[in-house]
C-alpha cells in the first residue's frame, strides 16, 4: 500500500542522509528547513513563528507558484544547484488562489526530485474526503487550523523519523497511520480525546518536546470549538 | 498606577473576553509564542490582522453593492476573514462569518447584507477591546511589571 512506502521512506530520511546532501554552508546540520505556504498574511506570519520556535529554519512564501520558484521545480530541467535550498518538510494551506495545496501537492510528489520531501496540508475545514484525497495523494499529515504549537511539534517527529508521537485521535485516518510499522512511540495512547481549547497550554517561551499532553484529536474534531 | 493593580485590571478583562466569547484559546496561543525575541509578536499578529479585516470588509462591502453580486467572490473574502480570525482567536468575528458562508451558497443578498452588518460589528468589538488590552499592556510594562498571559491564564 503507498502509504508505507511514504512512511518507510521518511524512517530513511534520517539525519544523515541530510547531511550528506547539504550544501548548503549555513545550514545547522541539527536545524530542520521548512517551507511554508499560505496565502493569508495572517497564517503566514503564525506559522513562521511556530515554526522558528520551534527550532526549525523557515521560508514562508505566499503561493504554490512561489513554492515551486522557490524550490526550483518551475524550471525542473534545469534544477542543479538547488541543494542548497535543502527542504526538509513542506507545510502547506489547502485553499489558496490560483494553485490550492492540493494542486502543489501532486506537483511535488509528481517530481523524482521533490517527491521524497514530507509534505503537510492546513486547512481551516475539517472535511474527511479532503482529508483522505491529501493522504492518498501523499501528503504526511493535515493539520486542522488553527495551527497550534503542539501540532507543529509533532511534525519534527516525522522529519526526523524518530519515536513518532502517533496520532491517537485520528480514528477516522485508519488507513495511513494503523498500517504504519513504525516502532512504537513510548507515548502513543489509542483513546481519542475530546477536543479542549484551554487544557493543553505549556510553559511560555520554551519549546517543549512533544509528549502525551499534546491534544492530537485535533486534526479530527467534528465538532468545531465554536 | 500601581502595577499590580494594573497587572489584575488586565487579568479581569482578559478574563471577560475570555467568558464573553470575544476571544478563544488560540489567543492564549499566540503568546506562547511571544518571548524576549519577540516580545511584540501578538500586538503584530493583532496588527496583521486588523489590516487584513479591514480590507477584507471593504471588498465585502464593495462586492455587495454591485448591480450582479459574485456570490463566490464573496464567499472567497468571507471565507479569508473566517481564517484569519480564527487563527488570532477572535472568535466571534469568526463566528458572525459561518452563517455569511450560508448566505452566499444560497445566493441570498439580503442575508449577505445582513451578515456583514454583523461581521463589521463583531470586528469593532474586538478591535477596541483588544486596543484597550494592549493600551493597559503597554502601561504594565512601562511601569515594570510584565503581561506573561499563557501563566495568567494557566
Amino acid at each position: 500500500m503507498a502509504k508505507n512506502v511514504v512512511f518507510s521512506r521518511l524512517r530513511r530520511l534520517g539525519k544523515n542522509e541530510r547531511f550528506d546532501d547539504d550544501l548548503s554552508s549555513s545550514c545547522d546540520s541539527d536545524e530542520v528547513h521548512v517551507l511554508a505556504v499560505d496565502d493569508s498574511f495572517v497564517d503566514r506570519k503564525v506559522i513562521e513563528r511556530l515554526l522558528k520556535i520551534t527550532s526549525c529554519k523557515v521560508t514562508v512564501v505566499d503561493s504554490g507558484m512561489r513554492a515551486l520558484q522557490f524550490l526550483g521545480l518551475d524550471e525542473e530541467q534545469s534544477s542543479v544547484g538547488f541543494d542548497g535550498l535543502k527542504v526538509d518538510l513542506i507545510i502547506t494551506d489547502y485553499c489558496m488562489p490560483g494553485m490550492t495545496g492540493y494542486e502543489l501537492l501532486k506537483k511535488l510528489k509528481g517530481s523524482s526530485t521533490f517527491r521524497e520531501i514530507p509534505v503537510v496540508i492546513m486547512s481551516s475545514e475539517n472535511i474527511l474526503t479532503r482529508i483522505d484525497r491529501c493522504l492518498e495523494e501523499g501528503a504526511e499529515d493535515f493539520i486542522v487550523k488553527p495551527v497550534k504549537l503542539s501540532d507543529v511539534e509533532r511534525l519534527k517527529n516525522y522529519m526526523f523519523g524518530e519515536g513518532r508521537t502517533k496520532s491517537q485521535g485520528r480514528g477516522s485516518n485508519k488507513r495511513k497511520l494503523q498500517e504504519t510499522s513504525s516502532s512504537p512511540s513510548p507515548t502513543s495512547s489509542t483513546s481519542p480525546e475530546p477536543s479542549s481549547d484551554l487544557s493543553s497550554i505549556s510553559s511560555p517561551s520554551t519549546p517543549r518536546s512533544p509528549t502525551s499532553l499534546d491534544s492530537p484529536s485535533k486534526r479530527y474534531k467534528t465538532s468545531h470549538h465554536d | 498606577m500601581e502595577v499590580n493593580q494594573l497587572q489584575r485590571t488586565f487579568l479581569e478583562y482578559t478574563a471577560a473576553l475570555f467568558r464573553e466569547g470575544f476571544l478563544d484559546s488560540q489567543f492564549t496561543q499566540l503568546y506562547q509564542l511571544q518571548d524576549e525575541s519577540n516580545p511584540k509578536f501578538v500586538v503584530e499578529v493583532v496588527s496583521l490582522f486588523f489590516d487584513d479585516s479591514e480590507r477584507l470588509i471593504n471588498d465585502l462591502t464593495r462586492a455587495l453593492d454591485e448591480p450582479i453580486v459574485d456570490f463566490k467572490k464573496i464567499d472567497a473574502h468571507v471565507h479569508q476573514l473566517k481564517g484569519s480570525s480564527s487563527s488570532i482567536g477572535a472568535h466571534r468575528v469568526k463566528n458572525s462569518c459561518l452563517p455569511f458562508r450560508d448566505f452566499c451558497e444560497a445566493q441570498n443578498t439580503d442575508g449577505c447584507l445582513r451578515c456583514l452588518q454583523q461581521v463589521k460589528q463583531e470586528y469593532l468589538l474586538i478591535k477596541n477591546k483588544l486596543e484597550d488590552l494592549f493600551q493597559l499592556e503597554k502601561q504594565i510594562v512601562a511601569a515594570g511589571g510584565s503581561t506573561n498571559l499563557v501563566e495568567w491564564m494557566l
